[in-house]
């Protein structure tokens, strides 16, 4: 994280970067000797990477969680419709502008409010008679994202090319707006409900084996579908509404862990927490290196580079055969 | 622990599934659930297990109502074996499945301890999966599948045992080694069976299920005389215990139905041909 923080448009030397975030967090040492280089590296980088390890591991965890929640390897934020919610909200803050400001909601806001909408959504559809059928999960998931996906479609017709260009900035996810003041509720958001969905681990693991020996093991199922899946809106909604919708971590990397290390929760979830947390801080590194000093969309990169490698994992990999 | 079903009534979709079904397996005791396809023979297991509330009826393991139970504390008593019962491990190991038994007896911070371990080895070492404990589950036989699965079950370290088809698809060796396997648990165990010679082998008693009532119940010969076998299952046939100790069935050639048995006569030796798909 502190070699990410000293790279950037402007490189700060790894040993600064020690210095100017010790200075802040411990209040000890000398005062930075470039006000310019401190403003860079703490009020600029480091919640910028912060953000970016946090929305990381955010995204991996909630698309570990929902694989095994509707028994789907395809299965992320983005198929169960959050993300098409989240970015609904987004858009239509964006575009109104100055109603929905009026409204007292900011992109963030909507966004998350747009995530858990769907979420619940998903929950409403998805059950019949009490039962959560995970087929029906996920089938239920994918059409609310399309219906969200439309509207969204609907509202970008009515913007200008400015909001046009800020929305495709947002779908395609950032964390170059980071600031310190949205980063505890971030923070808590994603440690304690990724704290919340490993103590699920063992059941997780028992939902693998079935619906019907899951119930024969001690779990009922249908409580644990709707906990994992509350849990999981709130987790996606709360990272995709500071970072814009991005694809690919919530798919790959729980499949990466898996392919590496097996299945079991109780040691995928926070290991997919940490390479998650890990992936993101480096592809928003590139992000803002490869074409310096422009950035380049985090949602752009996190595909065109991780796909390359999980392709390669796939093919080696016996267990799917 | 023993097993009573009382008055039992089943309702799926508003289709009546079991009528009025009541059984007894005492403790200790294997009691097979036989009957044609369509009786309700999954369907009484699933409200044994806790996956169908019944409409009307109690399902008790020892003196308590499964439903007055917790989830949880139900699977400390009650394990099954069940056809589904793959779902989708990949990239969990044999061990792992194994493992998955001791669920029950834990709450959302319980840590593995010295119990789970023994109980984990233990059901391993019992039911011979230790050669293969390290593999993933999809490249296994399918009799290595259900060894795994009834070490998970006795890993739950049950009072009862709940098996359907345990013995489906595989070849005979391996039907005869399950089933002994069974017996020496010694523990008390309902069985669903789809073929009367091996539940005949198997059971001490056996239940005969037609469209959702119970059409006879006792001692294996008691049972399936030829009155029910006709009955129930349309075919003739007579049931002796042999010389060996072992009870057999032999079928006649010509199943009772005039229609449709070209196909079913071929073979003359009359041995296991309990309908068995």
């Amino acid at each position: 994280m502190v070699v990410a923080i000293s790279i950037g448009a402007v490189d700060v030397p790894v040993g600064d970067v020690w210095k100017i975030v010790l200075q802040h967090v411990t209040g000890v040492g000398a005062a930075p000797s470039d006000p310019a280089l401190d403003q860079i590296v703490w009020n600029f980088r480091t919640p910028r990477v912060i953000l970016a390890a946090l929305v990381g591991a955010g995204l991996a965890v909630s698309g570990a969680v929902l694989q095994t929640v509707v028994s789907n390897p395809l299965a992320d934020p983005v198929v169960l419709g959050f993300s098409y919610g989240a970015t609904l909200g987004a858009v239509l803050v964006i575009t109104l502008g100055g109603g929905a400001a009026l409204a007292g909601l900011g992109v963030p806001a909507a966004a998350f409010l747009g995530a858990v909408a769907a979420g619940a959504l998903v929950f409403a559809l998805g059950r019949r008679k009490g039962r959560m059928a995970p087929a029906r999960l996920v089938l239920a998931g994918v059409a609310v994202g399309y219906v969200f996906l439309s509207a969204t479609s609907f509202v970008q017709l009515q913007a200008t090319p400015t909001e046009l260009r800020t929305v495709m900035f947002w779908m395609l996810g950032s964390v170059a707006g980071a600031q310190w003041d949205q980063l505890p509720t971030v923070a808590v958001v994603v440690l304690v409900t990724t704290t919340l969905l490993s103590l699920f681990g063992r059941r997780l693991n028992v939902l693998l084996a079935g619906d019907d020996s899951a119930t024969a093991l001690g779990v009922d199922v249908n409580r644990l579908r709707a906990v994992l899946l509350a849990l999981s809106a709130l987790l996606t909604g709360t990272v995709i509404a500071v970072a814009g919708s991005i694809g690919f971590v919530g798919l790959m990397i729980p499949h990466l862990v898996r392919l590496t290390t097996g299945a079991d929760h109780r040691r995928l979830l926070p290991l997919t927490a940490l390479l998650g947390a890990v992936y993101l801080v480096l592809v928003d590194l590139l992000s803002r290196t490869l074409d310096r000093p422009n950035e380049l969309p985090l949602g752009i990169l996190t595909a065109l580079l991780g796909a390359p490698f999980f392709l390669w994992l796939l093919r080696r990999n016996k267990g799917l055969d | 622990m023993k097993l009573t079903v009382d008055r039992l009534h089943i309702t799926l979709d508003r289709t009546p599934i079991l009528r009025d079904v009541s059984l007894r397996v005492r403790k200790g005791d294997i009691v097979g659930l036989v009957g044609p396809n369509g009786s309700g023979k999954s369907t009484l297991l699933r409200a044994v297990y806790r996956s169908l509330r019944p409409a009307d009826g109690a399902v008790r393991v020892g003196e308590d109502d499964v439903w007055a139970l917790s989830p949880r504390a139900a699977a400390r008593r009650t394990a099954a074996v069940l056809q589904d019962a793959g779902g989708n491990t990949t990239g969990l190991t044999v061990t792992e499945i194994v493992a998955l038994g001791r669920a029950p007896h834990h709450g959302l911070l319980g840590r593995d301890g010295a119990e789970d371990h023994r109980a984990v080895t233990d059901a391993v070492d019992r039911c011979g999966v230790r050669p293969f404990a390290d593999r993933d589950y999809a490249s296994l036989s399918g009799g290595e599948r259900q060894r795994v699965l009834l070490a998970r079950a006795l890993a739950q370290n049950p009072r009862l045992l709940v098996l359907d088809e345990l013995t489906n698809h595989l070849d005979i060796r391996a039907r005869f080694e399950l089933l002994d396997l069974v017996r020496a648990t010694g523990i008390t165990t309902l069985a669903v069976l789809h073929d009367l010679d091996l539940a005949a082998r198997l059971c001490d008693r056996l239940v005969v299920l037609r469209e959702g009532t119970v059409v006879a119940a006792g001692p294996v010969l008691e049972v399936l005389t030829p009155r029910i076998l006709a009955a129930v299952f349309g075919v003739r046939a007579r049931t002796e215990r042999h010389a060996d100790g072992v009870i057999r069935i032999t079928y006649a050639a010509r199943p009772l139905a005039t229609d449709d048995t070209d196909d079913e006569v071929a073979d003359e030796s009359l041995q296991g041909r309990a309908g068995d798909d």
